[in-house]
Parts: structure tokens; sequence; C-alpha cells
């Protein structure tokens, strides 16, 4: 356990690494931050004083190593675009992304577990057949085409819901803002979270009905149904129950996706979260920002990785037997 | 902090109930942020037109960009190198405290401070003398007629709370910690900030205390930076905006098709423009070797009438700009009139190709950013095409603004053949244009930084400096005639267009639309 448990790690740290340096290295080819920074009448210079004191002129070995021990201690620089402090910053817009994030895992979660079910148990119902036509266009429409057409429709045309922000947000504590707790906030919450979700969603009803039907299948749904249980008892207790184990494991690894993948979503309805911010960044050349959300990014997965991994070591007794 | 607040809430709703006084919000979205609000860390345009309903100059511009007093009531120039201003009495900072000579000098010093990205607004041998509290002297080493052009943007801090909130140092673009300045702002303008969170959304509300009489019925202005066009159109047609910009021209239609909204189209200050390598003696990038073509003026002629400069308003622009002969807005200067541009004329071009002995044409590389001007890409393809009827065959480069110019400025040793760039005189004067774009440089770029070509012309170069001493007006502005002519005659920049603005309006309000798109909230009724 202890050695699966190292290795693992172990892994792990290459991998934020690698991405690390990956990151470091593509941004310096984004284009130069410093015309971003100053007007465009500030002198040569001036312009390349500050290249110099921002250590832009240090040979790229020298900036790599300056910024994996600093982000060892998760010092991520300084943004510069806003001049404070990266860690800061995000910590002010993380928890925006994580309310939509978890928002819209939910709404995959509600809507597409019932509608995989059904349409497991129906096959060939109608509505069934309509689920997954609907499920098709949820996966092949791009993201910012399904927040345009969701704001084109429900903000403009019928004016129900905001096309952007968050809408009233409440200060709980001096660390994390809510939009939960008002009106305006849960209403801005709709439309980007259905946007976000609806790929997830499709994913899970997709998921729970191909295991739904291989469930139904087996030897011992076919022994519950010879012993007369009701329907609804197999259905939910011994199919369902089964069916679930995959959907947990999708379901973990698909909110790191989310988290990481909100940007465009974010950008379409101008929400103040971690993905927007990282937008503007690649706009500006704000590179400590970029690398810092890429950082954070990897480490989402790896740690989400990381904690499957584990998870599967007590689940499945298969993986303890003839290990080290 | 919470209690308070709501206590705070359950005031303002019990007043307002009692009074029946309807409170005015202006709700508009612009597609960047406002990053910091001291007024020296950032010489761009929308940071300075925010921070200007906040702070005030000693003296600001009207709607049709006169020069107006302001903060200094009026100003005379006692010798000819003193410029003495009498300061406005009775005029408060937000925080109560009173403005005087004092804040003055000390803004003076600040903005030239080293950080700050406005050293430019005050020529730096400019000495500043206190007469008494309310008069101030600016003592120059020599006679210059724009001293006070470019104090439209230069905001005058309260040195009192500056020095006690340990703000002197002006948070520059390299520091790693944002002073109180950069959070918190305390001027004399028509309005406050209230609340500030970059790249969400800033607060403003009105100033009670203003020295001047408001023309506007706004008590709360709130800004939210919107990026993504779709959204910030989207935004105004639902009614949850009362005014965006900018909005792109595709969707003026559809914002003046829509009930409730207008979409307000003007001209802008900006010239686009395209530019020439002329000092290397072979092009980077070009099938040319061991010459440079664009060292002889018929070729650069005759790339000037290959453009069908009409076909760009039309097609490109959708009519949303202004062709233009000379490198500065008409608005800008009395004489443009003068000028006109040479015609569309792709036989003459050809000839002239042919006349230089590049009949058969020849292939050259353009750069072109892609977003940073209004369709500027979509400008670059149009002049490559109609080059392309004159032989001239076009690699165009076309990226964004981040890496465009960190190619084709000094920082990347203005690696470019052929280009696209806008320009706009921070002082509104043709004399900016002269000293940036139209001066010799070297190749560091010492001299003109922004004169990417190269070219240098010596009598222009004599002429930008008698324009600078130069105090008669009528005098003045036939020595920058001079100088547009020797460029026009040669043709060292070809002069596109001024750009357009294009605003989206809510029905019921009513604004100002500068030409130097500074939004003022002070020319805004709400009805």
């Amino acid at each position: 356990m202890i050695g699966f448990a190292t290795r693992r790690l172990l892994q792990a740290v290459i991998v934020m690494l690698v991405v690390a340096l990956l990151a470091f290295t593509m941004f310096r080819f984004v284009g130069d931050p410093i015309n971003q920074m100053v007007g465009i009448e500030t002198s040569i210079e001036e312009r390349e004083a500050l290249r110099e004191r921002l250590g832009l002129n240090d040979p790229i070995a020298v900036q790599f190593y300056r910024f994996i021990t600093k982000a060892a201690r998760f010092d991520f620089g300084t943004s510069y675009q806003f001049r404070q402090p990266v860690s800061e910053l995000f910590a002010k817009r993380i928890p925006a992304t994580l309310e939509l994030s978890l928002t819209s895992a939910l709404f995959a979660l509600i809507v597409g577990i019932p509608m995989g079910i059904y349409a497991g148990l129906n096959r060939e119902s109608p509505i069934s057949k309509l689920f997954l036509s609907v499920s098709l266009v949820g996966i092949s429409l791009p993201t910012f085409f399904i927040g345009i057409l969701l704001i084109f429709l429900f903000s403009v045309t019928l004016q129900w819901l905001p096309s952007f922000g968050r809408g009233e947000t409440v200060q709980i504590g001096s660390w994390w803002t809510t939009g939960f707790l008002t009106v305006s906030g849960l209403k801005a919450l709709i439309l980007p979270s259905i946007t976000l979700g609806l790929y997830q969603m499709t994913l899970i009803m997709r998921l729970i009905r191909a295991e739904m039907l291989e469930v139904i299948r087996t030897d011992y749904i076919k022994f519950a149904r010879a012993r007369g249980l009701p329907d609804r008892l197999v259905h939910f207790r011994h199919a369902l129950k089964n069916t679930l184990v995959p959907v947990i494991t999708i379901t973990g690894l698909q909110l790191g996706a989310i988290i990481a993948f909100a940007t465009i979503t974010e950008t379409v309805f101008q929400w103040p979260g971690m993905g927007l911010m990282f937008l503007q960044a690649v706009q500006n050349v704000d590179i400590p920002i970029m690398s810092a959300y890429l950082l954070l990014t990897a480490f989402l997965f790896v740690a989400i990785n990381f904690i499957v991994d584990m998870l599967y070591f007590f689940i499945d007794p298969r993986l303890r037997v003839g290990r080290p | 902090m919470k209690t308070k607040s709501i206590v705070a809430a359950a005031a303002l709703l019990t007043a307002g109930a009692g009074s029946a006084v309807q409170a005015e919000t202006l709700k508009f979205a612009f597609q960047g942020t406002l990053n910091n609000l001291d007024p020296y860390t950032l010489n761009e345009t929308f940071t300075l037109s925010s921070l200007g309903n906040v702070y005030e100059g000693l003296t600001r511009r009207g709607s049709d960009l006169a020069i107006e007093p302001a903060l200094a009531e009026r100003w005379e120039i006692v010798e000819p190198n003193r410029w003495r201003f009498y300061l406005r009495k009775d005029v408060k900072f937000h925080n109560g405290n009173d403005f005087t000579a004092e804040d003055v000098a000390f803004s003076v010093e600040r903005v030239q401070s080293e950080g700050s990205d406005l050293t430019t607004r005050v020529p730096a041998d400019a000495k500043v003398e206190i007469v008494d509290d309310h008069t101030v002297d600016f003592v120059l080493s020599g006679p210059n007629p724009i001293l006070h052009y470019e104090w439209d943007t230069f905001y005058i801090m309260d040195k009192e709370w500056t020095v006690e909130n340990d703000a002197v140092k002006v948070t520059s673009a390299s520091d790693s910690t944002a002073n109180f300045a950069a959070l918190n702002a305390n001027g004399t303008g028509p309005f406050k900030v209230a609340s500030h969170e970059a790249g969400v959304k800033t607060v403003y509300e009105k100033n009670d205390g203003w020295w001047d009489t408001p023309t506007h019925n706004l008590d709360t202005v709130e800004f939210t930076p919107i990026s993504s066009d779709a959204t910030r159109v989207a935004a105004l047609l639902s009614g949850e905006l009362d005014m965006v910009y900018p909005i792109p021209v595709q969707d003026i239609k559809r914002i003046n098709d829509n009930a409730g909204t207008v979409a307000l189209t003007g001209p802008e200050l900006h010239t686009i423009f395209l530019g020439m390598d002329q000092m290397r003696d072979e092009l980077l990038y070009s099938d040319v070797k061991g010459k440079n073509p664009f060292k002889d003026a018929k070729v650069r002629k005759a790339f000037y009438q290959a453009i069908d400069i009409e076909g760009i308003k039309k097609k490109v622009m959708r009519d949303l700009s202004t062709p233009s002969a000379i490198m500065i807005s008409p608005f800008l200067f009395s004489k443009a009139g003068a000028f006109e541009r040479y015609p569309y004329d792709p036989e003459a071009a050809k000839a002239l190709l042919a006349e230089a002995g590049y009949a058969d044409g020849f292939t050259v590389g353009m750069d072109c950013p892609n977003d940073r001007y209004v369709n500027d890409e979509a400008i670059c393809q149009a002049v490559a095409a109609m080059l392309a009827r004159i032989g001239v065959k076009v690699d165009l480069n076309a990226q964004p603004k981040a890496k465009y110019f960190a190619k084709v400025l000094a920082s990347g040793n203005f690696d470019t053949s052929f280009y696209l760039l806008g320009w706009t005189p921070g002082s509104l004067d043709s004399w900016n244009v002269l000293s940036n774009l139209m001066n010799c440089r070297d190749e560091a770029g010492t001299g003109s930084p922004f004169n990417l070509g190269g070219f240098c012309d010596e009598k222009i170069d004599s002429l930008t400096k008698e324009i600078l001493v130069e105090v008669d007006p009528e005098k003045r502005d036939g020595l920058i005639e001079n100088a547009y002519q020797i460029s026009h005659d040669n043709a060292y920049y070809i002069p596109l267009h001024q750009q357009g603005l294009a605003w989206g309006v809510a029905d019921n309000v009513e604004l100002v639309q500068r030409a130097d798109n500074q939004f003022k909230f002070r020319f805004v009724t709400k009805n």
C-alpha cells in the first residue's frame, strides 16, 4: 500500500514538473508583455528598464528556476496587469468558479441520471430516442455556441435571465463570496451552469444507459426477476446500484474537467472566475497568471487521479492481492 | 461589517421612500478592464477616461475636445518661458481636503517621477513655482505653446492624502504590490469610486461637493468589463445595460433595429496607416535582393495609388471610416483641408512600378495586428488583394497585438518590411505625430521611436524643432502644413483612414461621444 502510494506520488511530482516546464516555456512565445503594461508613448529606455527589472532578460533556465522555486512555496509572482500577487487574485476568483462548477455538476447529475435510467429501461420508447438525439446535439455543439444561443433565447428574446455576471453576491467570512443566497445570484447561475454542464449531462446519461442495458442482461437480475421481486426493487436496488460505480469515477474526473475548462463558459457569460481571468491574461500576456493557472489545473487533475487510484485500492480487492 | 451594510441599506430605503427621489443608475460595459486606480500608472485611453470622472486636471476638454478651464480658472503667459495658472478656490477633494497650489506642485513631481507612465504630460525641464496658495507658475527652458495640451488627462492628486497613505511612489509596471492609490481614489471630480474590483466591477457614485454645476442626472454608475463582443451586445439588447462600447460594426444594424437601443457612431481620432521599411538596404521579407524598393518614392506612390480606399470604406469598414490624406485627424489640424489623397488608379500605379524597374512586381511580407484596430486584419487582406492587381504579391502575417508589437517595435528591432499601424497623438496636436512617427531614428529607435520604417528627412526634423517653440498659432500651423506636405509628396506613409467609433446606447440615455473615445459621465442624462 505504502509502496503503491509512493510510486503514484512520485509520478505526480514528475507530471507537475513537466507541466510547469511546458507552461513556462510555452508562454514565452505568446508575445511581449511589456507593450501591454505601458502606454504607447512610453520611451524605449523605460521599456528596456522595465524588462530588466522584471527579469525578462535573464536566460530562460534562470527564469524557470526562479519560477519553480517560488511556485513550490505557493508564490506565483505578481500579475503584470493588476500588480497584485497572483495567489491573492486567484483566491478572490476561486469561489465564483467553484460555485459555477458545482452547480453545473449537480445539474449534469440530477438531469443526466434519471434520463439515463429511463433510456436504459425503456430503450425502444420514443422519449428515449428523443433523449438520445438531443444529447447528440449537446455533445456536438461547441460550448460558446450553446452559451450564445441560450443568451439570445433567454436573455434577449424572453428577458428571463441575465446574460452576464454573477448577480448580487454575499460575502461570507473574509474570503468567500457566494451567489447562492440572493435571487439575482441564483438566476445568474442558471444559463452558465447549463452551458457548462450540458456535455457532462450527456456523458452521464449515455453512460448510465449503456451500463443499465448491460446489467439488465446479467444473471443476477434475471434471478431477481425470477424470484418475483417487484420491478422497482430490481431496477433501483440491484441494477442501478451496480451501474453507479463507473459513473462515480467518471463524475469525479469530470468535475476536474469542469473546473479546469470553465474558461470558455466564463468568458461567454463574463463570469468573474479563474477561467475568465486566465483568458484575459492570455490577451494581455500576463505570464504569471497564465503559468499559475496551468499549474493549478494540472495539480487538480493530478490530485484527483491520485485520489481515484487510492480509492480503487480500497474498493477493488484484486489490486491488493499480489502487490508488495 | 455585514450588519453595518444592512443598516445602511435600510436607512437608504427609508430615505428613498420618504423623499420619493428616483436614484438614476447608469450601467455600462467596455471590452477591457480597469486595472488600476493610480492615475499615473498607465497611459491608456480607457484607464484615463475612467479616472477622468473621479480626478480632474488643471484643464479639461469639452464635448468638442476644446480646452476648457477646470481646476485652473484661467492662465496666462507672463513671460515667454513662464506660464501662470490661477487655481480655482473652494475646491475640495472627495475626502474633504482643500485643493491648493501644494497639490499641483506635488502632482507635477509625482507624474515626472520614476515609474510614472505619464512623464510626457509635463516637459522634463519644467519647474513649478508656488506663487501663493492659489497661483502656480510653470517655468520652462524655452517657449512651448502646447504646454497644457495634454493636461486633460494629467490628474491632480491630493498631497496630504497621498503622503498619509504612503502612496507617493507611483505603482509602476514592475511593482509587486499595488499601493493605496492603486486601489483607492481621492479626486476632485464629479464622481467618487464607491467600490472597485479590478476585472470584475467598479461602482461610482455622485460627488455632491463638486465645484461645477452637474449637467448629468446620475447618482450611481456601474461599470462591468465584458470581453466577449456577443455577450456585450446581448446585454444591451436585453436591457440589462444602458450603454456598451465598442460594438462590432456588423452589429450596428441589429442594435438599431432593436426597440429601445440605438447605435451611436462617429469619427474617431485614430489614424490608420501603412508604413514601409525605407532604412535597410535590403528588405527582410522580399524576393528583391540587394536593394530596397521602398527607398524609391515611385514604388511608395504606386502602392498608394493601388489602394482603393473607398472600397475599404464600403466593404471592410461598412462606412464607419473617414478616408484620410494626412497622418492626423482633420479635427486636430486647421489646414487639413489642403490635403487630398493620391487618386486610386491601378494603371498609374503599374506604370510607376515599371518606371522604378519592377514591371513584373515583387513579393513583400506584411505585418498586421488582428486584435488592435477596427477590422485590422480585414483591411490588410483587402490591401493585399489590391496590390495583387498591380503585380505585387503580399505575404500577410497577421497576429495578435501582443506578438505583433513585439515584432515591429524597437524591442523587436523593427522586424518588418511593410506594416499597418494606428496613431492618435496623446496631446491631440501635430507635434506629437511628427516627433513620434516622422523624424529620423537610429537602429535602437532613438529619435522617432515609432517611425518603424525608419525614413529620414532632415527638413521634417528641422521643422519639428521649429514647431515645438513657435508660439504664433497661424505661423505654427503653416510649419506643420509644410511638414505634412513633405511627407505627402514623398509618400513616406500611406494614410488610410480615421476609424469610426461605435457605441451602443439605450434609448432613454443621452450622452456625448467624444472623438477621443473617452466616456465622461458628466455628459450623461438618463430619463
